[in-house]
């Protein structure tokens, strides 16, 4: 009986430990002193330093910072006034509407890219950080949006009633009672979608300017031409950085997979 | 009374300004665009850059040209293959995972996220070092006398494979975690104490509760592997060329934009009728696991 409960254990412990090993084995080879990343030759800080002298690399990460920051703040205002609004109103086409506006985490990232790069071309809007900002935007909403909603399903409708009925305006209500309920919520929301917009790769290559390159898609063309140890440190410090926002998604007291809807939260 | 009923309105009508945002947003940068490539399959190219306004099918006749179908049926073989293999490994994870006490699943859900949230281009890289000729796994395996000489397995079939695996693996544990904490595995003891075997209270029971979430994780390991593009660049080189590589190489290298956009929307409609299909199948709305 006892074995019955064991391996079970044992095969969860295989399987993450597996998960692991690409991540520990880039962390490992950042500190190589040579070059060639089959062979070990020694312990060596010099790719970080060669990093940190790599302009167009820091520029890249200020641009993925900048996106992820514009993308999730506009995710969060429409995102939650939506998730807001529709959780009020009825009206015949609602269903569709939800669908619709959810579709940019169902559909492959390939087609969010490709019709995005064919319609702003369309529009004439040039490619840089507006039209990076906006295809963001619009895969970032549903996480918002689906975390807000099931936050209001959840909450006590009672609060807001009573803030109406001592008088408030529906704008006051909203403010001071609905939106610090939801915050949470919307943390949460933005924290993912800002992950999944410093992560994108797909996307972003189809509506990047020529001089507004993200990290990953800076990564990816050096990953596909030569590949220098510098990657290493990069993705070093990238994890690092990921360590730290998991660290600050649970110090919020709810990592997003912890929501009401108990549903758990992962890549569209 | 009259009063009230035209405060009421205008809280409807504050209501509704509230979602206007998000209707906008999704009429403009959604439903815009999708209209639009939809519009752009059935137009010409031009002959040296752009698209003529003249409706035509060429673009779709293109696509069953053997080249294009061929790289259509690799698309679906390895999302089909990579389903598998992660339905395999995946599905008694999640359904393991779900059996431990809360503190390990707290901890579990933890070691899964870091991964999860690591970039999935430093996880790619990782694969680039093991496979590599004369990388980790080779140089394993030669110290362990399995073979005598490099396997190279970078830029080979095998390698997209297993990077697509790594990449979609933990949807499918998420998937289906979250069908398995629901379900009451008092109902697979009773099935047990009833004189089911394992086996037999396994599929009457736990597969058919948490069947939910296995088609779920389904849908988002399958749907998105078709589009994975970097995945089979990198680890693949350009002998492995999926429907995603076809539209990219289309838009960005010959400029074919009308043929690309047909490639879209071909896939646009297998993915719809595979989500069709899940819902059909599951009678869930919402896909479970995805936030």
């Amino acid at each position: 009986m006892k074995n019955r409960t064991k391996l079970p254990n044992l095969y969860l412990g295989v399987v993450l430990a597996l998960m692991y090993v690409p991540i520990l084995l880039v962390i490992l080879y950042s500190f190589n002193e040579s070059k060639i990343s089959s062979v070990w030759g020694g312990f060596s800080l010099k790719w970080y330093g060669e990093l940190f002298r790599d302009r167009e690399m820091f520029q890249a990460l200020w641009n993925s910072i900048v996106l992820g920051v514009l993308s999730s703040l506009c995710a969060a205002v429409i995102g939650t006034l939506g998730a807001y609004g529709m959780s009020k109103v009825k009206f015949p086409l609602k269903g569709a509407v939800e669908y619709v506006s959810t579709l940019p985490i169902m559909i492959p990232e390939i087609i969010l890219g490709m019709v995005f790069m064919a319609f702003f071309a369309l529009i004439g809007l040039p490619f840089g950080m507006t039209t990076l900002v906006i295809a963001h935007t619009s895969f970032s909403i549903p996480y918002v949006f689906m975390l807000v909603k099931a936050r209001l399903v959840g909450m006590d409708k009672s609060l807001p009633e009573a803030a109406q009925d001592l008088g408030a305006s529906p704008v006051r209500v909203f403010l001071d009672v609905t939106l610090p309920l939801v915050f949470p919520a919307i943390l949460s929301g933005m924290l993912l979608a800002f992950a999944m917009s410093m992560d994108d790769v797909i996307i972003s290559v189809f509506v990047t300017g020529v001089d507004t390159n993200t990290l990953p898609v800076k990564v990816y063309t050096q990953l596909k031409t030569g590949v220098t140890p510098e990657i290493n440190a990069l993705c070093t410090l990238l994890f690092a950085a990921t360590l730290l926002l998991c660290g600050v998604a649970a110090l919020l007291g709810r990592a997003p997979k912890k929501q009401e809807s108990e549903k758990d939260v992962t890549e569209p | 009374m009259a009063k009230e009923t035209s405060l009421k309105r205008r809280q409807a009508r504050g209501d509704f300004l509230t979602t206007l945002p998000l209707i906008l947003f999704t009429v403009m940068f959604v439903v815009g665009p999708l209209v639009y490539v939809v519009v752009l399959s059935f137009l010409t190219r031009a002959e040296t850059w752009g698209t003529v306004p003249e409706f035509t099918l060429k673009n779709y006749a293109d696509i069953a040209q053997p080249v294009y179908l061929g790289t259509f049926w690799q698309s679906l073989r390895l999302a089909f293959l990579s389903t598998l293999l992660v339905i395999a490994i995946g599905y008694p994870f999640g359904y393991f995972m779900a059996k431990l006490g809360p503190k390990w699943k707290r901890r579990t859900t933890l070691l899964l996220m870091i991964p999860f949230w690591t970039s999935s281009l430093i996880r790619l890289y990782g694969w680039i070092i093991i496979f590599r000729a004369g990388g980790v796994f080779d140089s394993l395996l030669m110290a362990l006398h399995i073979t005598s000489e490099p396997l190279k397995l970078l830029y080979t079939y095998p390698a997209v494979v297993v990077g697509m695996v790594y990449a979609l693996l933990p949807f499918m544990i998420f998937a289906v975690y979250s069908s398995a904490e629901k379900l009451d595995f008092s109902l697979v003891e009773a099935a047990r104490d009833l004189g089911a075997s394992p086996m037999k209270a396994f599929f009457t029971v736990s597969l058919k509760l948490t069947l939910p979430g296995l088609l779920s994780g389904v849908v988002l390991t399958f749907v998105p592997s078709m589009g994975l593009f970097f995945i089979a660049d990198i680890l693949g080189g350009n002998k492995v060329v999926l429907v995603g590589n076809l539209i990219q190489d289309q838009l960005m290298k010959a400029h074919n934009w009308p043929f690309a956009a047909a490639l879209s929307v071909v896939l646009l409609v297998l993915t719809t009728v595979i989500i069709w299909l899940y819902r059909k199948l599951s009678g869930v709305k919402d896909l479970e696991g995805l936030v």
